[in-house]
């Protein structure tokens, strides 16, 4: 029994890994852009088969995949920000909204057109688990957990050593504040695109080596995601990670009591209650 | 609390007669104390001026009154009731009604429109009643466009009864706000700045038809405002607020010869100079 | 193609314009007239369907049923589980950020995808539940489904004439006036949340009740039919191509795009190469996506714009551009 939540635990961990490196893109663009990027989980699914596209098509190892694949979904995500997010940024909030739906379906058509609808992994290779202390782990799990932990460091300097991480912080938390005091948002906004668009396809390309790749494989983690970055508190990083933790670790739980396929539920559950106890997340003032 | 005389046109009241009691009111923002520990009355049948110096607090109070922000401590009394943190729809209810600095028309609606919105409690106001009950619902419309056309008739707006509101003129904006709270049956009417962008006629016609609305339906008014001649055409007594809290109350002349207030305006506590928000 | 052939196709194809016509009232409803963002409209076209599919087929072994009731009643009782759904979601995120809702609605969509899926002693799993009666089946020979789209036109025009009746009524003035400006509403004392409430439930309700005329309508019902995504993206294009806040263009949107999405999948369907099949439909969806784009871009007001009002300076703007361009 013991055992056997510790076990969950850790898988919590990973999953918690993944939807708090969507979360963290996702909260500060929601901070700062003031709108809730439903495409967010597309993005991910492109960077995932992106490096798929490295892995299979070019024999490439699936680090330098993944590196191909940052640089073309920030590219990616910077392109669709200046065609068109920028363009609708002066209407209402939930235009744009509409629009980042319309971009989740286009990315998901372009991924399922390219790629096709079944479902495919990076490597055939049988993962061989390790047993640490009775915990089974494979070697993927930690390499994904390992690799949150450096992406994680890497923001965190950015986000506290930079002139723009510092920038960005302050805008995701209050916007209005961080015009007045001169910031030159535009620039903020696309380095946030560039952030938030690298975290996502490092969360996909996890994503697709804790299990497969999908073409709705983005689409369907999104629940999840967005219950982190709301728990963290909206336009806050570090909370978001936390967010991203307690979802994953939730929801691997449950599986004790649920049956698996009810994850996301479990997410949608801890995201209730958190708007009903707390709607500025765990760490924001109470209203 | 300062001595509180009539204003000349409004009918004499015992003074000891308060419709709105605010008990150590105190509001934050993060760390940042927007009212602090603020007290004071408004006598029934009053025109009672609300004035302070950018940043006094004026408007959150205004918000905290008609339930549009939660205080943090402290107690509102409406006719000796408690009100604290009620909701707005509920405050309007029993008969506190408020307008903005910034006038919040409905552009997309016609001035008549704009008004026939205000009156609450009507059947037409359920979608279910507009399908079952559709000739109650005309009823009550006809006789809600009746008032809305004698409220336009006082304000002088008639001719202005089937434009859409967005196409008013600043001041005419203003006194639409005015005609919405005469809609219903206010008791206490709280106006944030009614003079501000507003060109000198039109606002001969807002002070007249303050007064008139004053004396002839006892509304009991509450005004913010910077423009001093306003408040003196208009107010007794006048309260001043500063930093949150109130500093002194009187009739305008007392208020004048008070160094504090100097001060509070003009003196070094790095506020603005009675300048507009 | 044959006269009668032609007839049932023009009527299956005006039944399922029909439906996707409610579907798209009901949003007009919710983000139309009150500005609410609700992307689950796949949960709740599918709680009405599988509600009416349960409570009017005939007793099969494996999963809850056997209560065989009329229609109507099935009809019925989908709207109020909707519309009692939607309470739920609405009370705990109507008072939040607008885009709560939004999330929410993904959420409760997501859940109900899952329910349908896994759920087998309720739903029949991915299996479905067939044997749905049409509409007055046994009554009399109908090999055409035109006592189906009878159904659905009665249905329709009962949803437009009470959407018009609200919007025409007090009701539809204060919704109006909360799309503008809410904070001045709740000064001029209404209870705003109750009002966009209202707006969620009856728009959810609708949305049911297209389920339910959906699933009477092909007699089955797999989950598959209401895939989140498919679903719900296109009544969003079909509104938003229509003119939100118009009811006329909220069915015209539903018939536009329809027939645009019908048409390219018959075009597929006869010249396509049959191993592209799969493909083609991909970049139908990319197509759809992109024309949504596009029409945010140029046309944000739809083919028929909800009639609003223009300021003057606007006007005079227009005006001297288009004697600017005469010239």
């Amino acid at each position: 029994m013991v055992l056997e939540i510790i076990q969950l635990t850790v898988y919590g961990i990973v999953l918690g890994s993944i939807i708090s490196l969507g979360a963290i893109g996702l909260s500060l663009l929601y901070g700062i852009l003031r709108f809730a990027h439903f495409a967010h989980g597309d993005v991910m699914t492109v960077g995932a088969y992106l490096a798929l596209a490295g892995v299979t098509g070019l024999g490439l190892p699936i680090w330098a995949a993944s590196a191909l694949a940052v640089g073309g979904g920030v590219g990616l995500a910077v392109l669709i920000d200046q065609t068109l997010y920028r363009r609708l940024r002066r209407t209402a909030p939930v235009i744009l909204l509409i629009a980042s739906v319309g971009i989740a379906l286009i990315l998901r058509s372009l991924v399922q057109f390219v790629w096709g609808p079944d479902t495919q992994v990076y490597t055939q290779e049988l993962q061989m688990p390790v047993r640490l202390l009775g915990i089974r782990l494979k070697p993927t799990q930690l390499q994904i957990v390992a690799g949150a932990v450096i992406l994680v460091v890497i923001l965190h300097l950015f986000l506290t050593r930079t002139r723009t991480g510092k920038a960005m912080r302050a805008m995701a938390d209050n916007p209005e504040l961080a015009r007045i005091v001169g910031i030159d948002t535009e620039l903020v906004v696309v380095w946030t695109w560039v952030i938030g668009a690298a975290l996502a396809v490092a969360a996909g390309i996890f994503l697709g080596m804790d299990t497969r790749l999908q073409p709705t494989m983005g689409w369907h983690i999104l629940l999840p995601v967005f219950a982190a970055a709301i728990l963290g508190g909206i336009g806050k990083p570090y909370g978001a990670i936390v967010g991203g933790m307690v979802v994953g670790i939730a929801s691997e739980l449950s599986t004790m009591v649920f049956p698996p396929v009810y994850k996301p539920a479990v997410a949608f559950a801890l995201m209730v209650v958190m708007l009903l106890v707390r709607p500025t997340g765990l760490f924001g003032a109470p209203r | 609390m300062a001595d509180v005389t009539q204003a000349g046109d409004a009918a004499t009241v015992p003074k000891a007669d308060p419709i709105l009691r605010l008990c150590d009111v105190e509001k934050q923002f993060g760390g940042i104390r927007a009212v602090a520990a603020c007290s004071f009355e408004i006598g029934r049948g009053t025109i009672t001026g609300l004035i302070g110096p950018n940043g006094a607090g004026k408007s959150t109070l205004f918000n905290i009154i008609s339930g549009f922000i939660a205080p943090t401590s402290g107690r509102i009394l409406l006719d000796e009731d408690e009100i604290t943190g009620l909701a707005p729809h509920v405050l309007f209810a029993r008969g506190l009604v408020r307008t903005f600095q910034i006038p919040q028309e409905f552009q997309q609606l016609t001035v008549l429109d704009n008004l026939m919105l205000v009156p609450a409690g009507r059947s037409g106001e359920s979608i279910v009643s507009s399908w079952f009950r559709w000739a109650r619902v005309c009823d009550e419309e006809t006789g809600i466009r009746d008032r809305a056309e004698e409220v336009l008739e006082f304000l002088q707006l008639t001719r202005l009864r089937d434009e859409f509101a967005g196409n008013l003129s600043g001041g005419q904006k203003k006194l639409l706000e005015l005609g919405r709270t005469m809609m219903t049956d206010a008791r206490l009417v709280l106006l944030d700045e009614p003079g501000a962008g507003v060109n000198p006629t039109l606002m001969k016609r807002l002070v007249a038809d303050i007064r008139r609305l004053n004396r002839e339906r006892g509304y009991t008014f509450c005004i913010i405002e910077h423009d001093m001649d306003l408040i003196a055409a208009l107010c007794d007594p006048v309260i001043v607020m500063a930093e949150g809290a109130v500093l002194t109350a009187g009739s305008m002349a007392e208020i004048r010869r008070d160094p504090r207030v100097i001060e509070a305006y003009f003196g070094g506590s790095g506020q603005a100079r009675g300048t507009r928000a | 193609m044959d006269l009668f052939e032609l007839f049932t196709f023009v009527v299956f194809f005006l039944s399922l314009v029909g439906i996707y016509g409610v579907l798209a009232l009901g949003l007009n409803v919710q983000w139309g007239l009150t500005g609410l963002f609700n992307i689950g409209i796949a949960g709740f076209f599918a709680i009405g369907a599988y509600t009416s599919a349960i409570l009017t087929t005939a007793d099969s072994p494996g999963y809850v049923g056997g209560f065989g009731l009329p229609m109507a009643v099935g009809l019925l009782v989908g709207i109020l589980l909707s519309g009692t759904i939607a309470l739920l979601i609405g009370l705990i995120t109507l008072n939040l950020r607008e885009d709560y809702l939004a999330i929410a609605t993904i959420g409760i969509a997501e859940i109900i995808r899952l329910v349908l899926k896994n759920e087998e002693w309720l739903t029949n799993g991915v299996r479905g539940i067939a044997g749905i009666p049409r509409p007055f089946a046994g009554w009399f020979d109908d090999p055409t489904g035109v006592t189906n789209l009878l159904v659905v036109a009665l249905a329709l025009v009962v949803v437009y004439a009470a959407l018009e009746r609200g919007r025409q009524s007090p009701w539809g003035r204060v919704m109006r006036a909360i799309r503008e400006r809410e904070i001045a509403v709740m000064a001029a004392g209404k209870n705003t949340v109750r009002f966009r409430l209202e707006s969620f439930v009856l728009g959810s309700a609708i949305m049911g009740l297209a389920g339910g005329l959906y699933a009477h309508f092909f007699g089955f019902v797999s989950p598959e039919a209401f895939d989140p995504m498919y679903t719900t993206f296109l009544i969003w294009v079909m509104l938003i191509a229509g003119g939100s806040g118009n009811n006329r263009g909220a069915l015209l949107g539903a018939l536009v795009i329809w027939t645009i999405w019908a048409g390219t999948e018959y075009l597929t369907n006869a010249f396509a190469p049959p191993e592209y099949l799969t493909r083609a439909a991909t970049v139908r969806m990319f197509l759809v996506g992109l024309l949504l784009e596009i029409i945010l871009l140029t046309r944000p007001q739809g083919l028929l714009p909800e009639s609003q009002f223009v300021t003057r300076r606007e006007e005079r703007r227009r005006r001297r551009s288009d004697i600017s361009d005469g010239k």
